[in-house]
């Protein structure tokens, strides 16, 4: 197994997992951390894809590294985002679930 | 020169597509630092100029009959990022102009900051994500770059969701954390679609793409999921039925302006790059499945959201569930519009009619509702009877906007539904023609739900009533919608442009 098929492979789990939190996992933080293990195994993807594509013959392409780059930055600001949003509800009605039947604190 | 060289170099009035971001982007950062009272000025200057450069880009595109293209910084694609503006573009720059100038003149008193009174942060949030907003979109209208619009989009979603919870209150910060969660899983997954794109052809630009997959002796697999992928990703985006739980809670809670530009103009965003990919990247890929299952989608977005609509207690609610069937009829383009038969150009015009429409209608019975509630400090239907006596031109604007909505003649959402009704008959596709009459009733039932009691003769306590001003630019914007139900035929060329370039 080659490094490159290796990485892909590991990039097809984290997406996996990611996928599978969002479904299962009801915790809005939660939510989000597997939304950050999903974006991780994207930008794993991007770069072992395109070292098979239009990349082939290159010994480096630039572009889907400068892509990646914006890419985890767009994540971050989401992320930070989505904190700040989930702070600033829980200072509000001391919870932080989603589902409006269980609005209530414990 | 061939039509993939053209669109691979700046013509002349290609300029005018960097304006057309730059200003509103100076705007919001220029906003940012002068604090809200400025923020305010600026934004309210910059709209008129932005709706001046809008409209010279839609000549433009109408006179030359082509594509408007400018090369960034000179480095032409692959490498480089390119930005376009065929009809559609002009088209909805020009809308998106018209709505956010008429949301913020509208807001003006909400988010208004007096001379002897301190700084406040909501103002000063408001009208710089507004600028955001405007600026995220024409970057989504003009981009021809797959990775450009992802940024594009991502940028639209951090404008859009602060702008539903401005107020703080838990239940809209609830529904800005579920909208926020819809659209951040819905990018990734057209990122990975993206990624995938790249390393089956080596370019994201959409005219190179678009020759890659054409000249291709096969079409790799990878393409097929990279569709599937971004289409699904989109389609929780722009709320499309069965992805749509996020939008009725963000919509109806927002501040009334913020609302109207969600409802109007940020679901058609990730909508126009639907249509993007399945008529500019991937023509030859859109099999007769495929479009049917968007349309079949589109249709159960129809009468769901209709007969949920038909149920709300709350006005604003019933205008946000409105949207999720407006919606569907945009995705019932994409069975009939795909081909170069004579009716498929006359669906791509009932589709494009269709996003316009209702941009102006939703906005305007948004706006209307907000005068509503601002006036009677509720906006529960049960109690809206004899609103009609006490403020009949807002009441005028919201039937007018219903109009629209319902597709009755004169109006746009009348051409547009019969434009798509015309294209089922010619193309013999009829069981299309069933779902849109079938929405166009359950749609008057909700309107009229509304307008009847509201003209019921019983006295009702207005606590305070709506300037003349605010009142017309809900009335200016149901006009609007109204007017485009007479688009002249040259209207309906200039939707035409850049759409021959795709068809094989």
């Amino acid at each position: 197994m080659t490094a490159a098929t290796l990485a892909g492979l590991t990039g097809a789990a984290l997406v996996g997992l990611g996928v599978y939190g969002l479904l299962v996992l009801a915790h809005p933080l939660r939510k989000l951390l597997c939304f950050n293990l999903l974006g991780s195994g994207v930008f794993l993807m991007f770069g072992i894809l395109a070292r098979k594509g239009g990349a082939a013959g290159f010994a480096a392409d630039p572009v889907p590294q400068a892509l990646v780059i914006t890419g985890i930055v767009v994540a971050f600001s989401a992320t930070a985002l989505a904190v700040a949003l989930l702070l600033r509800l829980f200072e509000t009605s001391g919870t932080v679930t989603l589902n409006p039947d269980e609005q209530r604190p414990e | 020169m061939s039509a993939v060289a053209l669109a691979l170099a700046t013509n002349p009035g290609g300029y005018l597509l960097v304006l057309a971001i730059v200003l509103p982007v100076v705007g919001m950062l220029l906003s940012l630092v002068a604090g809200g009272r400025n923020a305010e000025r600026i934004a309210l200057a910059l709209m008129p100029a932005g709706l001046g450069i809008a409209l010279v880009i839609a000549f433009g595109v109408w006179r030359e009959q082509a594509p408007l293209v400018y090369i960034l910084g000179g480095w032409a694609p692959p490498l480089g990022i390119a930005l376009r503006a065929d009809g559609f573009s002009a088209v909805m720059l020009v809308t998106a102009a018209l709505v956010v100038a008429a949301a913020g003149y509208f807001a003006r008193p909400l988010f208004a900051t007096p001379p002897q009174r301190a700084e406040a942060r909501a103002p000063l949030a408001f009208w710089t994500l507004l600028q955001g907003l405007w600026a995220a979109l024409n970057m989504v209208f003009l981009g021809g770059d797959l990775f450009n619009l992802y940024v594009a989009l991502e940028l639209l979603t951090f404008a859009a969701v602060p702008l539903v919870c401005l107020d703080g209150r838990p239940e809209t910060l609830r529904a800005a954390l579920r909208y926020l969660l819809f659209a951040l899983i819905g990018s990734v997954f057209y990122l990975l679609g993206a990624a995938l794109l790249y390393g089956s052809y080596g370019t994201l630009d959409i005219v190179l793409l678009a020759e890659g997959i054409r000249a291709a002796p096969v079409v790799a697999p990878a393409t097929f999921a990279a569709g599937g992928l971004m289409t699904a990703g989109l389609l929780a985006k722009t709320a499309l039925f069965p992805l749509h739980l996020w939008l009725p809670p963000a919509h109806a809670n927002a501040p009334a302006p913020a609302s109207a530009v969600l409802s109007a103009l940020v679901v058609k965003g990730s909508f126009f790059l639907v249509v993007r990919l399945w008529f500019d990247v991937m023509p030859g890929l859109a099999s007769d499945a495929a479009m049917g299952l968007l349309g079949a989608l589109g249709s159960g977005a129809i009468l769901f959201g209709s007969v949920l609509a038909l149920r709300q207690r709350r006005l604003k609610l019933l205008i946000a569930y409105s949207t999720i069937a407006q919606v569907g009829y945009l995705f019932l383009m994409f069975p009939l519009a795909a081909g170069s038969e004579p009716w498929n150009g006359q669906a791509w015009n009932g589709g494009v009619m269709q996003a316009l429409s209702h941009a102006f209608a939703k906005a305007s019975m948004f706006l209307a509702a907000g005068l509503v509630a601002e006036s009677l400090g509720h906006d529960r239907i049960a109690d809206l009877r004899g609103i009609g006596h006490a403020m009949p031109m807002t009441l005028f604007a919201f039937g007018l906007g219903g109009l629209s909505l319902m597709g009755l003649p004169p109006s746009g959402g009348f051409t547009a539904k019969w434009l798509l009704l015309q294209a089922t008959v010619e193309g013999g596709q009829w069981f299309w023609a069933a779902i849109v009459l079938c929405g166009g009733l359950l749609a008057g039932g909700y309107v009229y739900r509304v307008v009847a009691p509201a003209l019921a003769a019983s006295p009702l306590d207005v606590r305070a009533s709506p300037s003349r001003g605010r009142e017309g630019i809900v009335l200016a914007l149901a006009i609007a919608a109204l007017l485009l139900g007479f688009a002249p035929p040259g209207f309906l060329g200039l939707l035409q442009v850049g759409r021959a370039a795709i068809v094989p």
